[in-house]
């Protein structure tokens, strides 16, 4: 009989929902995030941080801080310098005539943003430290600083690093066809320019580190919030000198991460260094106030686009030019370019255009560096797309959802490439787009608007389709771009002698159901009980060498290695059984927990009694066969750079035209994420994605003056979104498995980020239509912004 | 984040209190409620040399009233001012402004006195007190001094009460039961110090405004009456006339500060928007059609 | 200035602790440090984002806006002892049947103040919860889950 596959059992583990065992420790405060853990001895780092954005460094005092109660050590960076192997390097293979200069830990001669990191304090407790550090005397003297992005490459502009020439760090185009001769051709051309606020993450527990050094096995071990401890490992091992194997990365439970927390920070090195250099535990907790001057910062962004249509709403050509401001340095490794570069692949990315053409230019700021941040340029990209769709469907007289039809590619004309050149496959812009239809009730809102509009009471709908890229492979960017970041994936499926299942993962999981989904694709494809399964992530001495998570591939890679893993383990516990009872494995399947004939359900042999046989009981079976029971999957995509996938958001909002402000009603999201493990699971990420990509769309901005410095950088007044504001949010999927792997699971977790800023915006601007020609074109799309567009103010 | 070092005594008499005060001067800060100060000695934007922790003072605590004056201890917490039938009854543009104040567990512990004495220019409670014509007890080793509201707030921050007195109590004339009153505040997000607000008390007969006081906060620097916007109102029937003299004559009351929520324009435009709609509220409270 | 230390008095989670303490120590510094009761949480300890709060004399609180020395002579409740007293252990398993949780930062935090919700016995709309629990900060929800789980709660809560 062929085999099938487990997710096409009935009552199968894969699309079900079930709860998460992390959520139980944490419901009871027995989670355990890494400031829970403090070894005996532990000594506290804080941190003397840049006031300007850009100075020289002429002096620096610790005499006074060196003599404070507590202080066990102070460290400058030029110190930190001389204990690393050399300073990092932001640019990567992939981005040809990229410029990045080199990057010290602390800052050593010069400052080069507001918070940047300059002397490092060690002390018995952090309020010590802290209180050292005021009496740490800097002579600086201030430099020209570079904040505004658009007159940063003027030939007058101050230049950051003088050995780069000029402050661009890099600049690129693609594109495909001929737009200049569809422009010419198109009945009407349109164009508009699109402004996007800075972010930061804001993860509610902030970025940590306790790091342990053994001076006697030289064997350092860190404890980090991390989303990607083998890239802490390998990167910290390199900058600190201590070989690769003798670094251990522990990533408890993690408190939020978002992608802030996939990156390397300078202010983690310096105390892991301390840790070396004193033999004692060192923890750093980066406090609220200066996570907003060190965490990476993400989105700000000038795009200018430019579309051509045809009368019947076909688009024929669209053209970008994005103009991106980063930070004082190209963060390591992952560089500072990576969001441009994605904007230019997304922008109009579910849209059949024959003609596109897209420029990114990437402008060194005296800011905090930026870096990935969940959806990673599709918020910008999306907003942008979806705008010029709206405006094209008002200019040809077409409903929003009719100009999509006319739009988007069809479900069934894949393989083909997108404008930027993209490979895509098995989408469903189509499904997606009249399954939002229905679940929105599209119609009837229509209906309700135009009755409310009578009575001076203004709604908006909008909709936004989108592409969204996950689960990158090793080709172009990880691995092939030089960064020593796995692309591929690793599990490890071991089974107990009690008849348990071991999964180590190299994925990890920060609260969104890692482990769990996991646990369901190994218990689905051996046959067991889920409560016979544990995951194990997080821990670099246990797991196989993996990636960890971003860009949204642990279910789509690290499940597929796992899923593969665990059928191999099932194919080793059939030929024991088939061993132990004499009968070709062929004919035999497991069922929980138990081997049986195919087709029964009377166990023959339960997996404890292989997992007794196979660890103790050897003399059961014959003499040259050696039980392994514990395999190990690699898989990394072969045929796409990436997953992409698709959906479209919804969102029905009443704008107060007189005050500005927004009520947000109503919020659906139909995606295709192709095969769901935990339905559950994937409607919390997208719900938990909207309202993040909310707070961009309409509050989170980190605000320069002119003097470079952060204006804003507390959670006062960095605004997020809290519960009294955020609507009700309904998803809905449709289900296309990926040809990439036998278990078929795309990424979902940015999908939610992704495009609630473009729907939010789009549903802004058909509130305020009947009112006035201004339209909302910048985010965050702030009271202010919405009484201009209305020309109130 | 954590505070520097500081010195720190419980006053176990009001009298206790006020010895400390008249002792440390500028050096101390009184620990009140905590959730104003406590956050600036967390961010060390404050370095007090000593924290007067007056929480055991049980004679500044509690709501009464006498006669005509709802007496109200400078430690009440704001929850109980929010959850108290004398307020409701007595003081209902208070209840109606408690709801805006921060959140719950803020309000557990914050109080009104604290709020008061603090004059953040987008707090709540000020420009309550100012609309409602309240006096402000301060009380200092040599005694009692009394102040009426239009002259406790004098800036950003900075109150009539001297660096060696303590707010001990504030007295709320009963809002008379033929008046009404509107509370109206615009913040981002629900308990966020507001972007624009207006308390109005008065009274309004059918559509007449025969006496309103309308008070102003989260644009100056303290909360302002609204003297030219009030004299455009006064004695007139409300319409959309005089609601266009009433905001139009708010313009020479009214120069909003500013700040990273929005421009002086905006924070104008907001205000003449909440002014129509607050006395379109208490024209409809006051029975007549709006 | 040297570092002022004070002892402080008080109950935590149902028993009687007594320690020395720096007086500049906040509640749940001392309350994770010095009892080891790590499941209060900081995130801002400016007040705004709810992860600290814990119960003081009965009222939920912000930890990091308060001294222990404040609480001299008071009994602190943290998710610990309501884990323990089952006050809320019907909204515990709401919460991880319903994923009302992600990473777990905010949870405690937004436990407590649901708690305190829920004491009021009232009916409350969807509108009433999210402006109660507008003060506890949560990035990876998206808040949905939590309100599903409360407003369950409390109607299974006024039927029983």
């Amino acid at each position: 009989m062929g085999f099938i596959h487990p997710y096409d059992r009935p009552n199968s583990y894969i699309g079900r929902t079930l709860p998460r065992s992390r959520a139980k420790r944490a419901v009871a405060g027995r989670g355990r995030y890494t400031d829970d853990i403090t070894p005996p001895r532990t000594l506290h780092a804080a941190f003397v941080r840049s006031p300007y954005a850009h100075a020289k460094i002429l002096n620096i005092d610790v005499d006074a801080a060196k003599a404070a109660p507590g202080v066990k050590l102070v460290m400058t960076g030029a110190e930190l310098a001389e204990m690393c192997t050399g300073p990092w390097v932001g640019t990567l293979t992939v981005f040809e005539n990229m410029k990045a200069e080199p990057q010290y830990p602390m800052a050593v001669d010069r400052v080069c943003w507001h918070g940047e990191p300059v002397v490092m304090i060690i002390a018995e407790t952090r309020a010590q430290a802290e209180d050292a550090g005021e009496l740490v005397l800097i002579d600086y003297e201030e430099l020209p600083v570079v904040i505004n992005k658009e007159t940063a490459l003027d030939a007058d502009s101050p230049v950051i690093h003088a050995n780069l020439g000029d402050n661009k760090a890099w600049e690129n185009t693609l594109g495909s066809g001929d737009v200049d001769k569809a422009f010419e051709e198109a009945d009407h051309v349109l164009e508009e320019t699109f402004y996007f606020g800075r972010h930061t993450a804001v993860s509610l527990e902030s970025r940590i580190v306790l790091s342990e050094y053994d001076p006697g096995t030289e064997r350092l071990t860190i404890h980090t919030s991390s989303q990607c401890p083998h890239m802490i490992e390998t990167v910290f091992a390199q900058t600190l000198g201590v070989p690769e194997h003798n670094v251990r990365i522990v990533a408890p439970d993690v408190g939020g991460s978002f992608g802030l927390k996939i990156h390397t920070f300078g202010d983690e090195v310096a105390a892991t260094a301390a840790a070396i250099k004193l033999g004692r535990p060192v923890k750093f907790v980066a406090d609220r106030l200066e996570s907003f001057v060190s965490d990476i910062h993400a989105r700000e962004n000038r795009v200018k686009a430019k579309i051509g249509i045809m009368n019947d709403g076909t688009m024929i050509a669209a053209e970008i030019d994005d103009l991106s401001g980063v930070g004082a340095y190209s963060q390591y490794p992952r560089t500072s370019v990576f969001e441009a570069n994605q904007i230019l692949n997304i922008t109009f990315g579910p849209y059949k255009h024959p003609n596109y053409r897209a420029k990114a230019t990437v402008v060194y700021l005296n800011a905090v560096p930026t870096s990935q941040y969940r959806a990673v340029g599709h918020p910008i990209g999306i907003s942008v797309g979806e705008f010029m769709m709206d405006w094209a469907a008002d200019v040809t007289g077409l409903d929003p959802f009719e100009i999509r039809r006319r739009n988007v590619m069809e479900d069934d004309s894949y393989p083909r490439n997108i404008g930027s050149g993209i490979p895509m496959k098995d989408l469903s812009h189509q499904a997606c787009l009249e399954k939002l239809h229905g679940l929105m009730e599209y119609d009837k809102l229509l209906a309700e608007q135009a009755e409310l509009r009578e009575k001076g009471i203004y709604r908006g709908i909008g909709v936004a389709g989108f592409i969204k890229g996950t689960a990158p492979s090793p080709v172009g960017y990880y691995g092939a771009g030089g960064a020593r970041i796995a692309a591929q994936d690793a599990t490890t499926v071991k089974l107990e002698p009690n008849g348990g299942v071991i999964v180590a993962l190299g994925v990890t999981d920060q609260g969104q159901g890692v482990d769990t989904v996991m646990e369901q694709i190994a218990a689905a494809a051996i046959g067991c009980d889920m409560d016979m399964v544990r995951a194990i992530s997080g821990d670099t001495d246990a797991i196989p060498y993996g990636g960890g998570t971003y860009a949204s591939r642990a279910t789509a890679i690290g499940g597929e290695a796992t899923y593969q893993a665990a059928l191999d383990l099932r194919r080793e516990i059939l030929h024991m059984a088939g061993i132990l009872l004499q009968t070709d494995p062929e004919n035999l399947d497991i069922v929980d927990g138990a081997v049986v004939d195919e087709g029964s359900t009377d166990a023959r042999i339960p997996l404890s009694e292989i997992g007794r046989i196979g660890h103790f009981q050897l003399g059961e079976l014959p003499n040259d066969y050696q039980p392994v029971l514990s395999h190990t999957r690699r898989y990394r995509l072969q045929d796409s750079p990436y997953i992409y996938t698709n959906g479209i958001h919804g969102a029905y909002v009443e704008v107060d035209v007189d005050t500005g402000w927004i009520r947000h009603l109503k919020h659906w999201v139909v995606e295709d994420c192709g095969r769901i493990i935990n339905e559950q699971l994937a409607d919390e990420q997208i719900r938990g994605g909207c309202v993040q990509g909310l707070g961009g769309a309409l509050y989170e901005h980190c605000i320069y003056d002119e003097y470079g410095q952060l204006q804003n950088g507390t959670m006062a007044d960095y605004v997020t979104p809290m519960m009294s504001e955020m609507p009700d949010i309904h998803v809905g999927h449709v289900q296309t498995p990926t040809s990439e792997s036998e278990l078929g699971a795309k990424g979902a977790g940015e999908s939610g980020t992704g495009a609630a800023p473009g729907v939010m915006m789009n549903a802004v601007n058909n509130a305020i239509k009947p009112l006035t020609d201004g339209r909302v074109t910048e985010q965050p799309i702030t009271p202010e912004v919405v009484l201009k567009a209305l020309g109130k103010i | 984040m954590k505070a520097p070092k500081f010195s720190y005594v419980r006053a176990d008499s009001v009298d206790h209190a006020l010895e400390l005060l008249d002792k440390h001067g500028e050096d101390a800060r009184i620990l009140a409620g905590g959730q104003s100060l406590m956050p600036t000695l967390n961010m060390r934007l404050s370095q007090p040399e000593i924290l007067i922790d007056i929480n055991r003072l049980d004679e500044m605590k509690g709501i009464s009233l006498d006669g005509d004056t709802v007496v109200i201890g400078a430690l009440t917490r704001h929850v109980e001012v929010m959850n108290s039938n004398i307020v409701a009854e007595h003081l209902p543009l208070i209840a109606e402004a408690m709801p805006h104040v921060a959140h719950v567990a803020v309000r557990n512990r914050g109080t009104i006195g604290g709020s008061i004495a603090l004059s953040d220019p987008a707090a709540e409670m000020p420009a309550c007190a100012l609309a409602l014509g309240a006096t402000l007890v301060v009380q200092s080793s040599s005694g009692k001094r009394e102040i009426p509201a239009e002259e406790f707030f004098h800036g950003l921050y900075e109150t009539a009460r001297a660096e060696n007195e303590l707010l001990v109590e504030i007295r709320y004339p009963s809002q008379k039961k033929e008046n009404v009153s509107v509370f109206l505040e615009l913040a981002r997000r629900h308990g966020d110090f507001a972007i624009a607000g207006i308390c109005a008390y008065g009274k309004v007969s059918g559509n007449t405004i025969d006496d309103m006081r309308l008070v102003y906060f989260a644009s100056e620097d303290r909360p302002v009456i609204g003297e030219n916007a009030i004299a455009a109102l006064n004695g007139k029937t409300w319409s959309d006339d005089t609601k266009e003299a009433v905001t139009s004559a708010l313009e020479n009351d009214l120069d909003p500060m500013a700040n990273l929520h929005g421009s002086s324009a905006m924070k104008m435009h907001l205000q003449k928007v909440l002014t129509g709609r607050a006395m379109d509220a208490a024209v409809a409270r006051a029975g007549g059609a709006s | 200035m040297s570092e002022e230390m004070v002892t402080v008095n008080m109950t935590v989670n149902g028993e009687a602790v007594t320690k020395t303490i720096p007086v500049r120590t906040h509640l749940v510094d001392f309350i994770r440090t010095e009892l080891g009761f790590t499941g209060s949480h900081l995130g801002c300890e400016h007040g705004i984002c709810g992860a600290c709060s814990v119960r003081v004399d009965g009222d939920v609180v912000r930890g990091c806006l308060m001294l222990a020395a404040q609480a001299e002579g008071a009994e602190v409740m943290t998710i610990e002892g309501i884990t323990d007293t089952g006050e809320i252990a019907d909204l515990q398993d709401k919460f991880v049947e319903r994923n009302a949780l992600q990473c777990g930062f905010c949870t405690p935090g937004m436990l407590m103040t649901a708690a305190e919700l829920l004491a009021q016995k009232t009916e409350m709309s969807r509108e009433d919860i999210r402006e109660f629990m507008s003060g506890n900060y949560c990035r990876c929800t998206g808040y949905h889950a939590i309100v599903d789980a409360i407003e369950s709660i409390n109607n299974e809560r006024l039927k029983g």
